[in-house]
């Protein structure tokens, strides 16, 4: 989460102080990403350095403080809403090192290991969905971030799914012990990021 | 009193070299009022267990009891009664009649089991208006989009007093928003009372549940633990700053 893009997004609707900026980061993101006070000042400092926002420079350090964007801070904002985040390589995912690892370690079910995985998530998508059901219908910051939740543990429970079936297949098929993926190997052809 | 019990239900197709184990020996209990998914993936049984939990079929063995009751030794008309007036169905495929309006539809089994035209009409205006459709009912299914077709479906299964509601992949083809209203209802039933079994291989779906249960080559392997408060979501050391 860009908290430097965040808060020159709510300086775009005008001239605010920092602790203003605190309350309205956490209330628009459904309070989910809290936000110390320290993190918003050393960022608005940065800010301030790279010529994208400017204080009124009248109060001392502190909340009353006000800040406004500037004209560059603008131009760098619609830029970044318009980049895509860097999804090209897959990153390190602990649950596939652990399938993997799985398929290798002598008396280990890898079956009974994604289910364990799987009963997590699953577990986990409860409670967001508990979440939304109780606040979401009059929050919508709450919602989308928790639909983007929902969606990510729902992707890896997918993906939990397939393994789950691809191993039984592989077992019906007559290869008792499939052999993982080489690592290195994967990681030469796709460049994961470490 | 528990509004399904299913124990020790196995089901088999088939004999000897052919024979298929569609369930083993399950044993599931839903109270009033609560949501149960099943999650599986195709050919776990998931389906099977609900048609023997609705007396669509019988189990080979073990003993299935619906509020109390038990479906063994049940006649075939004791067990259509039981159906018209306990259990709900909602299918992915909704199964409105085409040539009935949403109102005709929702009315429908009442009249079936013998209550007036009138009366029937007047629950099912009711439960259309419950479900927000109030202005829709005398359209035909073919007038509706498909998430009102899949709410009529649903006001349907829960008109008169039924108080088990049983659902396979209730959410169809539909897009996520309008399949989260159509769970969203299905959880506002459960509010007011009713059971619902919910077989879905949709963890969305399946974590509107209050319990989470996993089928595996028709054996209930695993199930989700009781539900901590959401609150416990914005204090794990594990959430991401």
């Amino acid at each position: 989460m860009s908290v430097r893009h965040a808060l020159l997004a709510l300086l775009s609707e005008g001239p605010k102080y920092g602790l203003q900026l605190r309350e309205e980061f956490e209330a628009r993101t459904g309070e989910v990403w809290p936000l110390n006070v320290g993190q918003v000042y050393t960022t608005l400092q940065r800010l301030e350095r790279d010529g994208l926002v400017e204080s009124d420079g009248t109060a001392d350090e502190g909340p009353q403080k006000g800040f406004r964007i500037t004209d560059d801070g603008a131009q760098e904002l619609t830029a970044w809403l318009r980049t895509p985040p860097d999804l090209s390589s897959p990153p390190r995912d602990e649950l596939v090192m652990k399938v993997l690892v799985a398929l290798r370690v002598p008396g280990v079910n890898v079956h009974d290991v994604i289910q364990v995985h799987r009963r997590y998530l699953v577990e986990l998508m409860q409670q967001w969905t508990r979440l939304k059901e109780d606040e979401a219908e009059f929050d919508l910051g709450l919602a989308l971030v928790v639909d983007a939740e929902l969606f990510r543990l729902d992707s890896v429970i997918r993906w939990l799914d397939a393994a789950d079936g691809r191993l039984k297949r592989a077992a019906a098929d007559g290869h008792p012990e499939p052999v993982p993926v080489a690592l290195p190997r994967l990681r030469r052809r796709t460049g994961v990021r470490s | 009193m528990t509004a399904l019990e299913l124990h020790g239900v196995s089901k088999t197709y088939g004999q000897g070299a052919a024979v298929v184990h569609a369930l083993r020996s399950v044993d599931l209990s839903v109270e009033p009022g609560a949501m149960v998914a099943v999650m599986g993936p195709s050919g776990s049984g998931k389906s099977t267990l609900l048609t023997i939990a609705g007396s669509l079929e019988d189990a080979t063995n073990g003993e299935v009891l619906v509020g109390g009751v038990s479906l063994a030794g049940m006649s075939r008309n004791a067990k259509a009664r039981l159906r018209r007036r306990t259990i709900g169905y909602v299918f992915q495929d909704f199964n409105l009649l085409p040539g009935l309006t949403a109102a005709e539809n929702v009315a429908l089994p009442l009249e079936l089991d013998g209550v007036s035209a009138r009366k029937a009409r007047t629950a099912g205006l009711r439960a259309l208006d419950d479900l927000g459709l109030a202005e829709r009912a005398g359209q035909y299914p073919d007038q509706l989009s498909g998430g009102e077709r899949q709410r009529v479906a649903i006001a349907r299964a829960v008109v008169g007093n039924r108080n088990l509601l049983l659902a396979d992949e209730p959410s169809g083809a539909l897009d996520s928003v309008n399949g989260e209203s159509v769970m969203r209802m299905m959880h506002e039933a459960c509010k007011r009372g009713v059971a619902a079994v919910v077989v879905t291989h949709d963890a969305q779906l399946a974590s509107w549940a209050d319990r989470v249960v996993f089928l595996r080559d028709g054996r209930v392997v695993d199930q989700t633990a009781p539900l901590p408060g959401p609150e416990s979501l914005l204090t794990s050391p594990g959430r991401r700053q």
